[in-house]
Formats: structure tokens, C-alpha cells, sequence
């Protein structure tokens, strides 16, 4: 068992310290700072992700061929935590090198690699997901975004987007529409390129439980998109989403030490209560919390000893997310019995992690959707019936009226002969 | 980095699998609790070299670490196998330590040894204590009659942890063999007085890592048996049909069962951690063990009913197995200090570890 670097890995860490030291102090701070100017703080990080790519710490995992490092996901990490180490920030669009550029070297043209992928790199244009909207999460193939193909092969599209981190500041989007209805919605689907100026799209934010806008809704009226906006293919958007959707699951994977949630932390202002400090209740609970998030540090090190050894992560890797999210749930909790009304006072640390937890439970991915993919992919145990397989898209809609209107009735004529018994 | 198990842990395991295979262990768990009798399974884990796994290669063992030694446990858990090891491997390993003139018979099993080990001082608790015979107090270690000591009926050699962690070598101690619930897991009440005790040549810290090596010992020997009762639980899963379709399709069920795997993996990770600390961090031995103990616990009490449930009513019967692991979890919930022992103690290192 062995925790430590290969060689290789050594020399590529001390390289990337190296650069680290060498270019500290021209890296802004890691938040805005109070009461500074957003705009000026959004230049400076831009700025530093630029430095950042010329030092060879972006696009780590990105081909040399299009301006990447060709590494793998170990040296990713080595970055992650050197970047970390460093008390820097890293680079500010995450979601554009970390999903969309990928999704465009997989599945882009020439002209569109060769336009999209520098800029974003170095963080000269800001990219955001467009993915989700209000009537589509979970079950992401059920998008209504339209897209109507033009005459001139352009494309005219409307609907409304959400929950899109980043869309106030990013210059493009990559959203997944429906392009034809009368398919079964899998089939149907394309992925555009969305100049995040064209006329007819409006960036509203999203406030959060916090007062925070973390997120946005974006609509989209009678915006023009060029033949050549499509990526992947029209009619192929399901499958270039999915490719997004596996390298959100890697970008939350290798960055989940990020997220700050660790035990010791958490211990932290319990130990600085003395009658907490010695309560059983609180220290079963917090053992509790403090064994699962040492364990998520251990099943770090197997998903990457799985990905060094080229194999796929196994399902801890998976499940870390929800251990992660109830782990800190739970300790959160606990810190508001242990100090009081106090740890709920608006802007301070606890106040702020109790407000985002219950979202984070559904974000990339929710927790059901999480459980019933394991359940079936790792556990082999099969899937659930439904009623969207191989029907229209156009037809869907008035099929689940249809059942919304028999469950309404199944109570009363349910065949177990049990209920009301 | 790689945690990626090695040929040697790979073949160690299957040998293990193998050699307990041979044995109708799960049946014989059944009918020890109708009275018959446990096959003895201590020559095979002689033959297997597992009584000497901890014990150095000078002194005739395998020098073998404590993962190694957690992956045999596991092997033994999955398939309820009441093989000795709980208790000669942590006395083994002290017995190597400090050196003692008979612990060339101990490697080869030809006298087995016990442990009547002591949870060492806490954070708020600065004595070293034995489990009571009843009740929520614990009793201070070095007394005269130890309760609860795992694997000691039929044991040749106690090595005792008492006072201030010193420990002794204690032969001739009079056992009182009990039984309580899980007929595959030996215990007894041993009474010190009147026996030659030798003193170890070994430390309190020594003696504070017998115990935890304990804690992942049986935190891995539960995963054992959360394996089982997740393979069992799912296979009923996919062949159990309700209204039309297979139970394991409903998301009422499926979750439970991911449930029971994602404790099973935070668990085996803390192994790893465990595994990691005893041979690179001894710093961390305590933190680690206990919270691998702690969640093996969760997960073994989880999994247990979860398997009973799952099988619905017929779960639930004397014919079938599912109980027979759950009188398992049980039992080895409340033994060797208890899971409730092991959280809190992770609460307290945790909060011990922070800067001041």
C-alpha cells in the first residue's frame, strides 16, 4: 500500500510547484474580496486562468494538439492539490475546460476546435452548460428547448434553460435542444454553440436559500443560431451530452477535496465548546460525520489508483457524492445545536453551508437518480418500467396526462386487495 | 499511489476463500444454535499459515501486516466461519514483540493464544479498562476475572493487557466458556487468579495498538458478512417478482440495497486506512481502526436486517439464513469495547488532533 508518487509523478509535482512559487503573487485572491468590484475581480481571474494555461496547469488532460498537456487524470489531481496547496485559485471556467472543451474535442469540427477551444482555454471566453431546465433534471432527454431548422440552414431556437452557473459572464453556451419532436425523445435531440450575446437571450439570476445567486436562468427568444453552430451532428445531442455528463462526473470527482468538507473542520468549533467537547451525544455524532468523510479521503486514493492503473473507478466512487453531502448535512446540523441560534446568523460560514447543502443534494445528479444507477449498472438489479420508451416525443406529453389521471384513481381499484385493509 | 491490492494479498485471499469453502460453515452455524457442535477450523488455519500471520519470519511466522491479516478476517466473516483468529492475532503480535520463549508454538499453532485486551485512555477517560461483565461502566483493567474475552475457550496462552497498558503472559487461567446469540462466536469469562502471569517486555503503546489492531480486525471480519448479505439481499432482489416485476426493480427497494454498498465501501476504505496507518502512520492507528470499527458496525447492523427485510416474512424464520447473520451483527456489535466505544473515540482523536 503505498500513498506516495511514482518518480514520474514527483517531478511532475515539483515542476508544478516550481511554477506555483515562482508566480504566486500575481494570482488574485481565492472570493472577492468585500466590497470589491466584480468586474474587475472576474478580469484578474481570467487573467490568472490565462497564466495558468501558459504554465501547462490547464487542460491538463486536453490533447497537446489543441494547446493541452496530454497528462491523465492523476497529474489533474497533482494539480488540484498543488493549486491548493499554494492557496491560489485555480482556473475560473471549470466547466468549460473541465466538460465542454472535452465535449468539443470529442465531437467537434476542425473549424470549431480550432475557433473555440484557445480562447477557452486561457480564459478569454467563458463558457457555460445549457443543459437543465425547469421541466427537465432528472430525466435530461426530455428538454423542450426548440430549435427549428431555417431554409438557409440556419437554425431558430426558443425555450428556457436553468440552474446555468457562470451564464452572466460567459460568452458562449453548449445547449442540448429538441430538433425533432416527432421521435422518441432520446433521438431527437442536437447540441448547439450559443453566442451568449445574440439577440433574444436574457441571463436572469437565481437566488438560492442563502440570498446568493450562484445560478441562472437563461431564456432564449427567436435566437438565430448558424448552420454551423451544431456539434456532434443533428439528431446525435444525446450522445454528445452524455460525453459532458462523463466528464462532470470526472471534474466533481477529482475536485470533490475541494469542496472543504473535512472532519477536522467540522470538529473545529465543537472542540471549542467544553460542555460539547464532553457530551456523548455529540461526540457519537460527530464521530459519526468524522468517520464517513475520512473514508471519502481513502476512496479517493482507490478511484485513483483505479484510474493510474487505467481502470474505471469502481462504486465508491460513485456513492462518494452522497456520502459527502449527508456526511456534511449531518455535521452541519450538528454545529447548530452545539452553538445555537448564532451559527445561523446570514453571512457567516455555517449559515451559508446549511442553506447550500440541500441543493448540493441534487446537483449533478440528484441522490435518487444517483442510487438508481448504481443499483442497476453495479448491483445488476433492473431498471424501472416506462412509459417514454419508443414513444414520440410529441406524444409524450399527453400519455403522461393520461397516467397522471389513472394514478389519481389506483388507490381504489388496487389489485393487492390489501390496501385499506 | 496505489492501494490496488498486490499477487501475494490477491492469492492470500483466495486461499482463504478456498480453504473455508471446504467447510459447510453457514450450516454448522445453524446447527451450533440447536446445539452441535462448531467444526474445529483451527488445524486448517494452521495448515493455512494464518496463526502465524502476525508473527515475524524469525520467530517461524509469516511477518505478514495487518491488512493482510484484515483480508483473512474478512474471508471468515463472509461465510460466518468461527475460526480463533479475533483473538490469537492481536496476542500473537505481542507475543512477537516482546519477544517471548514460546511464541515459535503460537506461530504454528500448536498453542493458541488469547487476548484480554484493554481499551486504552481517551480524551476524557485517562485509565486503561476492561469490557464489565454487565452493564455501562467499564471496569479497570488488571482485576482478577476478565468477562467477555473472544476466542478464549480452549485457548493455551492469555496475553493480558492491565494497568497503565502493561501486559502480561498469563497460562493456566481458569474459562468459563458463554454463549450469547451467535453460536459461531467463542467466548468466555477467564479468571486470572491463581495463574502464572509472566510480564511482556513490550509498552503501553504497543498494548494501545493490539487494540486497535483488534478493532480492524473485527471492523473487517463484519464487512464480511455485510458482503454476503448484500449478495444474498440482491440475488432475491432479481428473482422475487411483486405485482408483475422483480422487487429489485422498485426504487424502495434498489436504494436500500445501494445503501448497504455504500456503507460497505466507506468501510473497506477505512481499512485501507487502517491498513495504511498500522504499517506508515501509527499516529493515525487509533483514529483509523476505530473509525473502520465504527462504520463496520453501521453497516453490519444495516445490512443484516436489510437482507431479512428484503426476503420479507420468510427472512424472518428459523430456516432460513438471513438470521444467522443478524445474530452475528448482534453479538459483535458489543464486544471488544463496542461501536459506540469506536465512534466516540474517533470524535475524540479527531478533536485531540486539532492545532491548539
Amino acid at each position: 500500500m503505498d500513498l506516495n508518487d511514482t518518480p514520474e509523478q514527483a517531478a511532475f509535482r515539483a515542476r508544478v510547484r516550481a511554477w506555483l512559487d515562482e508566480h504566486r503573487d500575481e494570482a488574485p485572491p481565492a472570493r472577492l474580496p468585500e466590497g470589491g468590484d466584480e468586474a474587475d475581480y472576474l478580469a484578474a481571474r481570467r487573467a490568472w486562468q490565462g497564466k495558468l494555461a501558459e504554465g501547462g496547469l490547464a487542460g491538463v488532460v486536453w490533447p497537446k494538439d489543441v494547446g493541452g498537456q496530454g497528462l491523465g487524470p492523476i497529474e489533474q489531481v497533482i494539480v488540484n492539490q498543488e493549486i491548493s496547496r499554494a492557496g491560489v485559485p485555480g482556473i475560473l471556467d471549470v466547466i468549460g475546460v473541465g466538460m465542454l472543451g472535452p465535449t468539443i474535442i470529442a465531437h467537434g469540427t476542425e473549424e470549431q476546435k480550432a475557433r473555440y477551444l484557445g480562447p477557452m482555454l486561457h480564459g478569454d471566453e467563458v463558457w457555460c452548460q445549457l443543459f437543465s431546465e425547469p421541466a427537465a433534471g432528472s430525466d435530461l432527454a426530455g428538454v423542450q428547448a426548440r430549435a427549428r431548422a431555417e431554409d438557409d440552414g440556419s437554425w431558430t431556437l426558443n425555450g428556457q434553460k436553468v440552474w446555468t452557473t457562470n451564464a452572466q459572464f460567459a460568452s458562449f453556451g453548449l445547449l442540448l435542444a429538441r430538433t425533432d419532436p416527432d421521435v422518441p425523445k432520446h433521438k431527437g435531440l442536437t447540441m448547439f454553440v450559443v453566442p451568449m450575446d445574440a439577440p433574444g437571450v436574457t441571463v436572469r439570476g437565481l437566488r438560492q436559500i442563502s440570498g446568493e445567486a450562484e445560478f441562472n436562468e437563461v431564456f432564449f427568444d427567436d435566437v438565430r443560431l448558424d448552420a454551423d453552430a451544431v456539434v456532434g451532428g443533428v439528431g446525435n445531442g444525446w450522445a454528445t451530452a452524455l460525453t459532458t455528463l462523463m466528464f462532470e462526473r470526472l471534474t466533481i470527482g477529482l475536485g470533490s477535496e475541494g469542496l472543504g468538507y473535512r472532519a477536522d473542520r467540522f470538529a473545529a468549533p465543537i472542540a471549542a465548546d467544553p460542555a460539547a467537547r464532553r457530551d456523548p451525544d455529540v461526540r457519537k455524532r460527530l464521530g459519526e460525520v468524522a468517520a464517513d468523510l475520512l473514508a471519502l479521503r481513502f476512496t479517493g486514493y482507490r478511484t485513483l489508483t483505479a484510474l493510474q492503473g487505467g481502470q474505471i473507478p469502481g462504486p465508491e466512487s460513485a456513492l462518494a457524492k452522497v456520502t459527502t453531502v449527508n456526511a456534511a448535512i449531518a455535521a452541519t446540523d450538528l454545529i447548530a445545536d452545539v452553538i445555537g441560534p448564532d451559527a445561523l446568523e446570514d453571512g457567516g460560514e455555517w449559515a451559508y453551508a446549511i442553506s447550500f447543502l440541500p441543493g448540493l443534494k441534487s446537483a449533478g445528479g440528484t441522490e435518487e437518480i444517483l442510487r438508481n444507477t448504481v443499483g442497476e449498472r453495479v448491483l445488476g438489479l433492473p431498471s424501472e418500467p416506462r412509459l417514454d420508451k419508443g414513444v414520440p416525443f410529441s406524444e409524450l406529453r399527453a400519455k403522461e396526462r393520461e397516467a397522471g389521471t389513472r394514478a389519481a384513481v389506483a388507490t381504489r381499484d388496487d389489485d393487492s386487495g390489501r390496501v385499506g385493509a | 499511489m496505489n492501494l490496488a491490492l498486490s499477487d501475494e494479498q490477491e492469492l492470500l485471499r483466495e486461499a482463504a476463500r478456498g480453504t473455508l469453502s471446504r467447510v459447510a460453515t453457514v450450516e454448522a452455524a445453524r446447527a451450533a444454535l440447536e446445539g452441535g457442535a462448531l467444526p474445529d477450523l483451527w488445524p486448517a488455519a494452521c495448515e493455512a499459515g494464518w496463526s502465524g500471520l502476525l508473527v515475524s519470519e524469525e520467530n517461524g511466522g509469516a511477518g505478514l501486516g495487518a491488512f493482510d491479516a484484515m483480508l483473512v478476517l474478512g474471508e471468515c466473516g463472509r461465510v460466518l466461519a468461527g475460526v480463533p483468529l479475533l483473538g490469537h492475532l492481536p496476542a500473537s503480535w505481542l507475543l512477537d514483540r516482546g519477544g517471548w520463549d514460546g511464541v515459535e508454538a503460537v506461530a504454528s499453532g500448536e498453542r493458541r493464544a488469547a487476548f484480554v485486551g484493554a481499551m486504552p485512555p481517551g480524551d476524557l477517560d485517562p485509565g486503561w479498562t476492561w469490557d464489565a461483565p454487565e452493564g455501562k461502566a467499564r471496569v479497570p483493567a488488571g482485576g482478577d476475572r476478565a468477562a467477555w474475552v473472544v476466542d478464549a475457550p480452549g485457548a493455551d496462552v492469555f496475553v493480558v493487557v492491565g494497568a497503565g497498558g502493561a501486559v502480561s503472559v498469563v497460562e493456566g487461567a481458569q474459562v468459563e466458556a458463554v454463549t450469547r446469540y451467535d453460536a459461531t462466536r467463542s467466548l468466555g469469562h477467564v479468571t486470572l487468579a491463581g495463574a502464572t502471569a509472566t510480564p511482556l517486555d513490550v509498552s503501553p503503546d504497543d498494548a494501545a495498538a493490539a487494540w486497535h489492531l483488534a478493532q480492524a480486525l473485527i471492523a473487517a471480519e463484519s464487512l464480511g458478512t455485510v458482503e454476503t448479505c448484500l449478495d444474498l439481499a440482491v440475488a432475491y432482489a432479481k428473482e422475487r417478482y411483486t405485482f408483475g416485476r422483480a422487487i429489485g426493480s422498485y426504487q424502495a427497494i434498489k436504494h436500500q440495497l445501494v445503501e448497504v454498498l455504500r456503507l460497505l465501501e466507506n468501510g473497506r476504505s477505512l481499512l485501507y486506512y487502517a491498513g495504511w496507518a498500522g504499517e506508515s502512520k501509527p499516529d493515525e492507528l487509533a483514529l483509523a481502526a476505530s473509525a473502520a470499527r465504527s462504520v463496520a458496525g453501521r453497516a453490519l447492523d444495516y445490512a443484516t436486517r436489510v437482507n431479512i427485510s428484503v426476503h420479507g416474512g420468510i427472512g424472518a424464520t428459523w430456516e432460513h439464513d438471513a438470521p444467522l447473520y443478524f445474530r452475528r451483527a448482534q453479538l459483535s456489535r458489543r464486544l471488544l469495547g463496542g461501536t459506540g466505544a469506536a465512534t466516540d473515540r474517533v470524535a475524540g482523536e479527531v478533536m485531540a488532533a486539532l492545532p491548539a
